[in-house]
């Protein structure tokens, strides 16, 4: 021990230099170099996410975080403002009639390389969006618009899409069928601008990196470091400039793991966390016992059970259906089993938010629930077994991903429906996509699914089961919804589309179609210097633009 | 060092006559040996009882093997029968009582009238003028109503756990009224029997209100009516039953975690065990094999066994998962054990073949096999016997590596499939409430080490005991 | 020369094994029931099949697999089917390097660590100290890496609060203060068969005629302890390298998980979820090619190190 003591004091002795170089590299690395959540002085916000945005391309953007940074980065012919009313963005003055839309847009609205925003750069974009050999999966949104679903499918040329430039700044288009809620796609990405010019440039590579970008909203997006970090920085040539306060939206950390998440919040270096998914329980608990201010917030999700229609099934039969719906109490799985404090017990397809004609769609169109009832659900159940020729319910599956409320809410139903109807209940866990491949190819009894909404209008849920919708996983078919489907989607009278659309309301519940289970709710804690998050049902859910620090 | 005993023979001259030839008479009174003979396995077993470390991980082991074999029938709570009134609760011993109430759901709640926001500009919205509860306030329910507040639009209800220090601090976001004539609120979320702090607040829609009204409120644990009948306790309103005691605590949906512990210790020992014994025996009978009749054989079945081992193991272990799939109900046992034993084999073949090959060179094998023994005779007199020691000692470490395997996959959610418990997917369940109920990961986490533990101890001691380096020394 | 043959023949027995878990992959893979183009929302038919074209699933599996070979064999792992303008390539390239960090940085711990501890337990054999230090590297083979990383993480939250200020952050991967305890944590089990390794053979070198010797020449203690028992005794430490880096290297999922560090693990484990091909391909061959290069380089630095061993002989 004591030789060793020796050579190093040796080493001190002759290389000074060399000892005085690694204790500064020591002294350098210690100190933790993670800034603070929120800054005053340069009015930045750092953020964590739980995942990376997989493609930011406008066009085929499909996931929450994509959407997160095109909102802050991109614009529409419309916009939400600070209190999330649609406004102008790109467009200046607009008017419907009919099935034709016409739009002026500002001449002010530029890229982030000086040149103007113009008629088109959308005509560009949406001719894009349907075109199959791009696939976009949001390409149905677009829908609404003449001819796209047709060219979508291959049957007409990309040129015969309802949309035209009448000159730089004025941009007409022409619908298939009145749509009363088309202005409210007009603040949606498939819908943003895209210029043919740099588009073509980037040769399939826009948007994959930093420098593959082009912006037209508020912020700019400047650093991408893959898995790790993204950056955004505000736009100055963005028109509407003025009035963004916010300088830079960091977001330093990427990580599913949300007691990480939570544990850097209390440190202090995120300003709000999970703003686009809500915390979980524990961090709820977390967050309560060191008193901090908790929000909460409808992120729009709906999830319910979704039964398999398909006639070789089980759950055809609506008498079993029936069963499970007058002993599945929505308020106890949600209240007790999940335990998330403002989680709403699902009662109907339309979720509370949505709004009818004058007021929220709930309020005007209240659900007339089936009641609880043990004896009914076994009369039910008997008469199921009946009309199926069996005297025992063979197992029936339960399809779910592998994320913890889904699974806690599969095995909470295993359990009410052996205990209360003596059914035998196989839970299958999958992997995320493992599960959508078999939600879609029909392999399941029963699954725990859940829809958001695309667009601000109760239609959004209200068409799901629509025989010929392609997110009609157990393909329910009625031709009285399909019916009622129609007159929503033929018509702007808003009074009788909201009227059908109670109906469908009803229909669901009176068939046992889906059972609903909950609405969602995110759940966030931010540091109080920051003000003006805006959150909402729709989209990536939170938005950052018109935030600002305050002292 | 120990001395090597001496040698016992003796030399000795001796007159030889036709008597010494007799056969001898049988004497009832014979020279006795002394020290009992003692067989490899005999010696190996009294190394082993010396070994104090040894010995109690294998008394342990036992422990484990008794705590899930026969813990069920003394434990006899069902590992899936959930208790959602006593979701996460922390280990007791005692039961506890409750009193039964009415079924919730059969309020109707208050209803007020609608008051619209005086005209006078610039009045802020207050807070209600009380705040109260109707009936008693109990873990199935708490029922609030409360007065209307001019110009309210809906009112927000928080609930805390501590006393408010400001509105900041009201707690829990329960809920929203959703028209501004309801004035009353029902809350069903999680409660346990402690102080609440409930606090009403007012909205005009887009703002709260300044100004909160909180009430502190005492709850009563308290079970329905028609859980009390499912249980078979007695129902009548306002009577006291006792609630089953949870030693071990229970998890997130209430269900007793010493079961669950027994249950998750059923499939983590027989993945532990069986995957193991599974793929020694492949690697033996492959190892064997190779080694056995040697050549070109044996250098083709070693280059397979070079690729096999190259594999990342616990990204194939992960791969396999999938690749074999899991259907509806099942446990995702069978596809980790067939991935487990398809990945490790290779290691015991290796062993055993270097065995084979050195043993096949020892003398008395070559003796055996000049003399004409069978081939059989060979393997199972000589080979087997021999190899036998380093076969246990791998099976034993296989034992921990393989419960590891099992415990990590089911934490990163690749291992058994819900509701199918393994102490690894309960350590995953448990890390995730690790600040508020540490209990449901600690127990399991508690099994696995212990597990771990005991089985390489005793494959310590296993070894030493086998090695006759040792042997020789003592 | 024989060197240069050892060498030769290793790397193509290599490359084989490469090629082997290349097809095992491809297999496993197809093997899977799902479709990585599945999306949350449905899609009709014209789409499917157009993506399915982009990504080159509409072809019989065998040529999927000969193109696959082919690609790869020009160093293409082709395009993430999750991010659908990353190449595998960009994303080994960009995530390997953090997981290499970690890994070797929990390996110094790891040999440091044991290397010491092991002689220390040797040099105080059956006293205190042993025992302690014994008693430790039990609970470090015993208790599930997971269990560490969630605890370890508690303390350094626990350590900030104290404190007042960040003395360690929470998470994330930015300077060396990121990555100490993630390093740590990976490298605890590791570090701990280290010490029982290198405390048995300090054990058996003890016991050999040359430590005899030496002793009987009269040499110090510490001249003995460092230049005789020391040195000799780490050589088995060595074998164990080649096993403890892959071990490390791919074994960092949950460590990757709860730290928030951007590695390839983290990123694997994603792209089983999501289904995503090329990545778990990549991934894997990845892994494993860097696998079989780290073993051969441990056993030719083993032949360096200790002149007994003959490379040839293999």
């Amino acid at each position: 021990m004591r030789r060793a003591i020796a050579s190093l004091l040796h080493t001190l002795r002759c290389y000074p230099q060399r000892c005085l170089v690694s204790l500064l590299l020591l002294i350098c690395a210690l100190p933790a170099l993670a800034q603070n959540g929120v800054d005053y002085a340069t009015q930045t916000v750092r953020i964590a996410l739980t995942g990376e945005p997989r493609n930011l391309n406008s066009i085929r953007a499909t996931d929450q975080f994509s959407i997160f940074f095109l909102e802050h980065s991109m614009e529409g012919l419309l916009r939400r403002d600070a209190h999330f009313e649609l406004v102008g963005g790109v467009a200046e003055r607009w008017e419907m009639e009919g099935t034709t839309a016409r739009f002026w847009l500002r001449h002010d609205a530029l890229w982030s390389d000086g040149v103007a925003v113009t008629a088109q750069d959308f005509v560009f974009a949406w001719r894009q969006v349907v075109n199959p050999d791009v696939a976009s999966e949001y390409a149905s949104i677009m829908y609404p618009v003449k001819n796209a679903e047709a060219i979508n499918q291959g049957k007409l040329p990309l040129e015969a899409l309802g949309v035209t430039a009448l000159d730089d700044y004025t941009l007409e288009v022409q619908l298939e069928a009145p749509t009363g809620y088309f202005l409210t796609l007009m603040s949606f990405m498939v819908y943003y601008p895209v210029r043919e010019d740099f588009y073509l440039a980037q040769n399939g590579r826009y948007f994959a990196d930093v420098k593959n970008m082009i912006f037209n909203g508020p912020f700019k997006i400047t650093s991408w470091v893959h898995g790790a970090s993204l950056r955004m920085e505000k736009n100055l040539t963005y028109w509407d400039a003025a009035n963004i306060t916010l300088n830079v939206i960091d977001i330093p950390y990427i990580t599913n793991d949300s007691r990480a998440r939570f544990n850097l919040l209390k440190e202090g270096k995120l300003a709000i966390e999970n703003g686009l998914q809500g915390l979980e329980a524990e961090q709820l608990r977390d967050a309560l016992a060191n008193r901090m201010r908790i929000r909460s917030h409808s992120d729009g999700g709906l999830f319910y059970i979704e039964f398999n229609h398909r006639p070789e099934r089980i759950t055809h039969n609506m008498n079993l259906r029936k069963a499970m719906q007058a002993v599945l109490d929505s308020q106890e799985l949600v209240y007790k089993a999940i335990g998330i404090a403002g989680y709403i017990p699902g009662q109907s397809l339309i979720p509370t938010y949505m709004n009818g004609v004058h007021d929220k769609f709930r309020v005007e169109y209240p659900v007339q629930m089936a009641p609880l009832d043990p004896v009914k659900a076994r009369e039910y159940l008997a008469l199921a077994k009946q009309e199926l020729g069996i005297d025992k319910i063979p197992p029936i599956a339960i399809l779910c991903d592998d994320r913890e409320v889904a699974i806690v809410a599969a095995q909470y139903l295993q359990s009410l429906f052996k205990r209360t109807l003596d059914l035998d209940i196989k839970v299958d866990v999958q992997t995320f996509k493992l599960r959508l491949d078999k939600a879609h190819n029909g392999s399941f009894d029963m699954a725990v699914y859940a829809w958001a909404p695309d667009y601000d209008d109760p239609i959004t849920f209200a068409d799901l089961f629509a025989s010929w919708n392609a997110n009609n996983n157990g393909r329910y078919s009625n031709p009285v919804y399909d019916a009622y489907v129609r007159t929503v989607q033929g018509t702007d009278n808003q009074q009788i589309r909201m009227d059908a659309i109670g109906k469908i309301q009803q229909l669901v519940i009176d068939e046992a179609i889906i059972l609903p289970l909950y609405e969602r709710t995110a759940n966030t804690v931010q540091d109080p210097r920051l003000e003006g998050v805006v959150f909402s049902q729709l989209g990536a859910g939170m938005s950052l633009t018109y935030a600002r620090v305050v002292q | 060092m120990s001395l090597v005993p001496s040698e016992l023979s003796s030399k000795l001259s001796i007159a030889v006559s036709a008597a010494d030839f007799a056969p001898a008479p049988h004497q009832a009174q014979r020279e006795r040996i002394v020290r009992p003979s003692l067989s490899y396995w005999q010696d190996v077993w009294q190394r082993l009882c010396k070994n104090r470390r040894a010995l109690s991980s294998l008394y342990i082991v036992i422990a484990l093997l008794v705590f899930t074999l026969v813990g069920p029938w003394l434990w006899t709570q069902a590992p899936a029968l959930q208790d959602l009134d006593a979701i996460s609760q922390g280990p007791s011993w005692s039961s506890s009582s409750a009193l039964v109430v009415e079924d919730p759901g059969t309020w109707p709640g208050v209803q007020g009238a609608l008051r619209p926001r005086e005209e006078a500009d610039g009045q802020t919205l207050g807070a209600t003028a009380s705040l109260a509860v109707a009936g008693l306030p109990s873990t199935q329910y708490v029922r609030l109503y409360w007065e209307a507040v001019n110009g309210a639009q809906h009112y927000l209800i928080y609930r805390n756990d501590h006393a408010p220090e400001s509105n900041q601090d009201l707690g829990l976001p329960l809920g929203a009224t959703l028209t501004p004539d309801t004035l009353s609120f029902e809350d069903r979320l999680q409660l346990r029997p402690q102080t609440y702090w409930y606090s009403v607040i007012a909205s005009d829609g887009f703002e709260e209100a300044a100004l909160s009204t909180t009430a502190a409120i005492t709850l009563q644990r308290a079970i329905t009516a028609s859980q009390a009948r499912e249980r078979g306790l007695d129902d009548t309103l306002g009577a006291a039953v006792a609630l089953p005691a949870h030693p071990f605590g229970t998890d997130y949906l209430g269900r007793d975690l010493l079961a669950r512990v027994m249950e998750g210790a059923r499939v983590s020992l027989f993945i532990g065990i069986v995957a193991p014994l599974l793929f020694v025996s492949l690697g033996i009978i492959y190892g064997g094999i190779a080694g056995y009749f040697g050549g070109n054989l044996d250098i083709l079945m070693m280059r397979v066994v070079d690729f096999v081992i190259a594999l990342p193991f616990l990204l194939f272990m992960i791969l396999f998962r999938i690749g074999f799939g899991i259907g509806p109900g099942e446990s995702g046992i069978i596809p980790m054990l067939l991935a487990l034993v398809l990945l490790s084999w290779p290691d015991t073949a290796r062993l055993i073949r270097g065995q084979i090959l050195q043993i096949r060179g020892e003398a008395y094998v070559q003796a055996a096999r000049v003399l004409g023994a069978h081939p059989l005779y060979l393997i199972f007199r000589h080979l087997v016997p021999n190899t036998l020691g380093p076969i246990l000692v791998t099976l034993t470490f296989a034992i921990p590596m393989a419960i590891f395997t099992e415990a990590f996959l089911s934490f990163i959610g690749m291992g058994v499939s819900p509701p199918t418990s393994s102490w690894g997917s309960l350590s995953n369940e448990g890390i995730r409430t690790m600040l508020s109920s540490p209990h449901e990961l600690l127990f399991p986490a508690f099994f696995i080490s212990l597990t771990v533990l005991a089985f390489n101890l005793l494959g310590d001691g296993l070894r030493d005991a086998l090695d006759s380096r040792l042997r020789s020394r003592e | 020369m024989a060197m240069l043959r050892y060498l030769l023949k290793r790397l193509g027995v290599g490359l084989f094994t490469i090629w082997f878990i290349a097809t095992a992959t491809f297999t496993v893979m197809h093997l899977v029931p799902g479709n990585p183009l599945a999306n949350e929302r449905g899609t009709n038919a014209t789409i499917r099949a157009n993506l399915e074209r982009q990504y080159g699933l509409d072809k019989p599996v065998f040529e999927q697999y000969l193109i696959y070979m082919s690609n790869m064999l020009h160093g293409d792992f082709g395009i993430a089917f999750s991010e659908e303008n990353r190449s595998v390539n960009d994303i080994i390239r960009e995530h390997f390097p953090v997981s290499a960090t970690l890994g070797v940085l929990s390996l110094c711990f790891a040999t440091v660590g044991g290397v010491l501890w092991g002689a220390l337990a040797a040099l105080y054999r059956n006293r205190l100290p042993d025992a302690l230090i014994m008693f430790l590297v039990i609970l470090g083979i015993s208790v599930p890496s997971f269990v560490f990383a969630a605890f370890s993480q508690l303390f350094i939250l626990k350590l900030n609060q104290w404190s007042g200020r960040s003395i360690l952050p929470v998470a994330g991967w930015e300077g060396v203060s990121s990555m100490l305890m993630p390093a740590l944590v990976l490298g605890l089990s590791t570090m701990a068969y280290m010490t029982r390794l290198m405390r048995s053979s300090m054990l058996d070198v003890a016991n050999t005629d040359y430590l005899r010797t030496a002793r009987a020449k009269g040499l110090s203690p510490t001249r003995i302890f460092f230049r005789h028992q020391l040195r000799n005794a780490i050589l088995p430490v060595i074998t164990v390298l080649g096993p403890a880096i892959a071990i490390i290297t791919t074994g960092g999922f949950v460590v990757e998980s709860v730290f928030a560090i951007p590695g390839l693990g983290r990123y694997f484990v994603q792209a089983v979820a999501q289904l995503d091909y090329t990545v778990i391909m990549g991934t894997t061959v990845f892994f494993g090619a860097f696998l079989v290069l780290m073993v051969i380089a441990v056993d030719i630095l083993y032949g360096f190190i200790d002149p007994r061993i003959r490379l040839g002989a293999v």
